[in-house]
């Protein structure tokens, strides 16, 4: 078989900008399980809570998707920080969290997603703004915007909170909760708070991933399982809680999955993320940019 | 209580059941009674991995869709021997299909049970949590799978056409699927009360408490866990296979619905997830709430109820009802000794 150029180009471009999106999508899970190692399978549940603020905002007023999910940033802040007192208070606490703090997200993922379709429907929801029907094109290559805001955005997000990590002293202490709590304590930082910031901060990120999905795509109650395969796939392929190893992945999969959906047909497109995730396990558990 | 006796006495207990259901006079009471009965073993099957062992499975919807789609593939066989065999071997085999509910039964575990190896040779010798994720992982590439295969019926789903009656018993069709899956809770009953009982239950037991330990002092933690898999697999797979006669048309969506892995999952917790009793507890109790539910509000509306109730439990109550019940037990105790105290010291 040859393989039109043409179309692979456009496919790999597709891919990579996916990617990008991707890498908003997971960086909650590389800070929550990466670097914390809190098994947060309810992130993508955040996310699409995200998405559908962000739809209830676009709807009611015309506010561009991502203007509200930097202002309900705080919001998001909040109750990620709430999220993270129930679970220390009932799991981490009393040393259970692999077996039963795995059952509080998966319960926290399933009742979210379960009243947004009580009270939304089971409806597709997209939201309005000028430049998502636009295209940029370069003789035969497509760069849609509705791919292309995403993908930037979604890289100015890490970069942000990749410096964030490396350069302040919040960051620096969250990044040294994750090798040693008790040095920590040593240098007078409570680990509790620190870690109670970075698991806050991973679910307001959530509001800017979901506001950068329905940009993408339409959304309902139950995208939201797609992304756990997703996420987690590229959070083990970067190598758990590094920032730039999830970009990486990100484009992988993204591209990977572009790759599939053009040649095979979109059907087969979720079953990448999986096999992906199930090979990384099985051959490379520590990641490409692994130890 | 010994094994044998253990199951004679289910077997009564079975009988009873179904006897009840039959003077109930109504239909409907079996259409409700095999849900539960099906929850009963693919909770008692969840646990003997996750309660025992500690490992967590959110794949149940995969394990008993593959039972379920064994069954499929089972009875569309004539189609494909009719196309592809000699017509004589071709005869042999329409003649063979449907075969009965037990066969199903069987070929849908050894299925379910295979799959449940392979995912755990590839994931178990890494922690704990890359095996939950591997699991959720595991029901999408096996939906993906099962949507593209056209043989099934792909993402249209698949007729299995249900018989009015049982032929060799004459009884309601549902009505017999209804004592299958009562005979099969039975089953997996004894075989997680066995576990529990029997040196391989204390092997599962050391896993859950301290893997590393367990390892140090020579217990061989990965065939453990792979026997825990399979075996928990295998009756998952097992629940799954009449489902497709059971629902008369059955399509990946259902097959592999989020509703399987959560109630595999809260039944346990919310029973109390130490013993065998914990399962069957909250499989009868949380089965029969979203019956009601579902009927007189929503199906939604009795998922969320679920969803809540093991959020809750998992926060509140740790060791779910039987550590509840312990709890009170021991209180009552501690009030009847004091009690006894303030006698003696009056007197």
């Amino acid at each position: 078989m040859t393989i039109p150029v043409e179309l692979f180009i456009n496919a790999l471009i597709a891919g990579i900008l996916l990617g990008g999106f991707y890498a908003a999508v997971t960086v909650g899970v590389s800070i929550s399980f990466g670097i914390l190692d809190i098994v947060n399978i309810a992130h993508p549940a955040f996310v699409i809570l995200g998405s559908y603020i962000a739809y209830i905002v676009n709807q009611r007023l015309g506010v561009d998707p991502i203007l509200t999910a930097i202002m309900v940033l705080p919001a998001f802040y909040a109750l990620g920080a709430m999220v993270y007192q129930v679970y220390y208070v009932s799991f981490e606490k009393r040393g259970q969290e692999a077996l039963r703090g795995l059952a509080f997200f998966f319960g926290l993922l399933f009742v979210t997603e379960v009243t947004l379709i009580l009270v939304f429907g089971v409806d597709y929801r997209y939201v309005h703004a000028a430049y998502i029907d636009q295209t940029i094109r370069f003789g035969a290559f497509d760069l849609p915007m509705r791919m292309l805001i995403p993908c930037v955005i979604a890289l100015m997000l890490l970069g942000g909170l990749q410096l964030f990590l490396t350069k302040t002293y919040t960051g620096r202490a969250i990044m040294a909760v994750a090798q040693d709590q008790m040095a920590l304590q040593l240098m007078a930082a409570d680990p509790v708070r620190i870690k109670r910031i970075a698991f806050a901060l991973s679910i307001a990120t959530a509001a800017i991933a979901g506001a950068l999905l329905i940009i993408i795509q339409p959304v309902e109650p139950s995208v939201g399982r797609e992304y756990i395969g997703r996420v987690f796939a590229i959070c083990v392929l970067g190598g758990l809680g590094s920032l730039p190893g999830t970009v990486i992945g990100a484009m992988l999969l993204g591209i990977m999955e572009s790759l599939t959906a053009t040649f095979y047909g979109p059907s087969w497109a979720p079953a990448v993320a999986f096999g992906f995730l199930l090979l990384t396990l099985a051959f490379r558990p520590s990641g490409i940019l692994g130890r | 209580m010994r094994t044998p006796v253990f199951i004679v006495a289910s077997l009564i207990v079975a009988a009873v059941v179904y006897g009840l259901a039959r003077l109930a006079g109504n239909d409907y009471v079996f259409f409700a009674g095999y849900v539960i009965l099906q929850f009963v073993v693919l909770a008692t099957a969840w646990n003997i991995l996750g309660g025992y062992c500690g490992y967590v499975n959110f794949g149940s919807a995969a394990f008993f869709a593959l039972g379920a789609y064994t069954t499929v593939a089972l009875v569309k066989l004539p189609n494909l021997a009719a196309k592809y065999l000699p017509e004589g071997l071709a005869s042999v085999i329409a003649a063979a299909v449907p075969p009965p509910i037990p066969v199903l039964m069987l070929a849908g575990g050894v299925i379910a049970g295979l799959v449940g190896l392979g995912t755990g040779y590839l994931t178990l010798r890494l922690r704990g949590v890359f095996f939950a994720i591997a699991t959720l992982a595991l029901a999408v590439v096996l939906q993906t799978l099962i949507v593209n295969w056209d043989y099934v019926g792909g993402s249209r789903g698949a007729y299995v056409i249900r018989p009015q009656v049982h032929a060799l018993t004459g009884i309601n069709y549902v009505e017999y699927l209804f004592v299958m899956m009562l005979l099969l809770s039975v089953t997996a009953l004894t075989v997680a009360r066995a576990i529990e009982r029997s040196q391989l239950g204390y092997g599962f037991a050391t896993i859950r408490d301290d893997e590393l330990a367990a390892e140090a002092s020579g217990v061989p933690t990965l065939r453990l866990k792979l026997v825990a898999t399979t075996i928990s697999g295998a009756l998952m797979g097992m629940a799954g296979a009449p489902f497709p006669y059971y629902i008369g048309y059955l399509e990946p969506a259902s097959a592999f619905g989020l509703a399987y892995a959560v109630n595999s999952i809260a039944m346990p917790m919310i029973g109390g997830t130490t013993s065998w009793v914990g399962p069957l507890l909250g499989a009868l109790l949380l089965g029969t709430l979203q019956q009601i539910a579902t009927v007189t509000i929503s199906s939604a509306v009795s998922l969320l109820l679920v969803g809540l109730l093991l959020v809750a439990f998992v926060v509140i109550a740790p060791n779910g009802l039987l550590g509840l019940f312990d709890k009170l037990r021991q209180r009552i105790g501690a009030a009847r000794a004091s009690g006894g105290n303030a006698r003696t010291g009056a007197a």
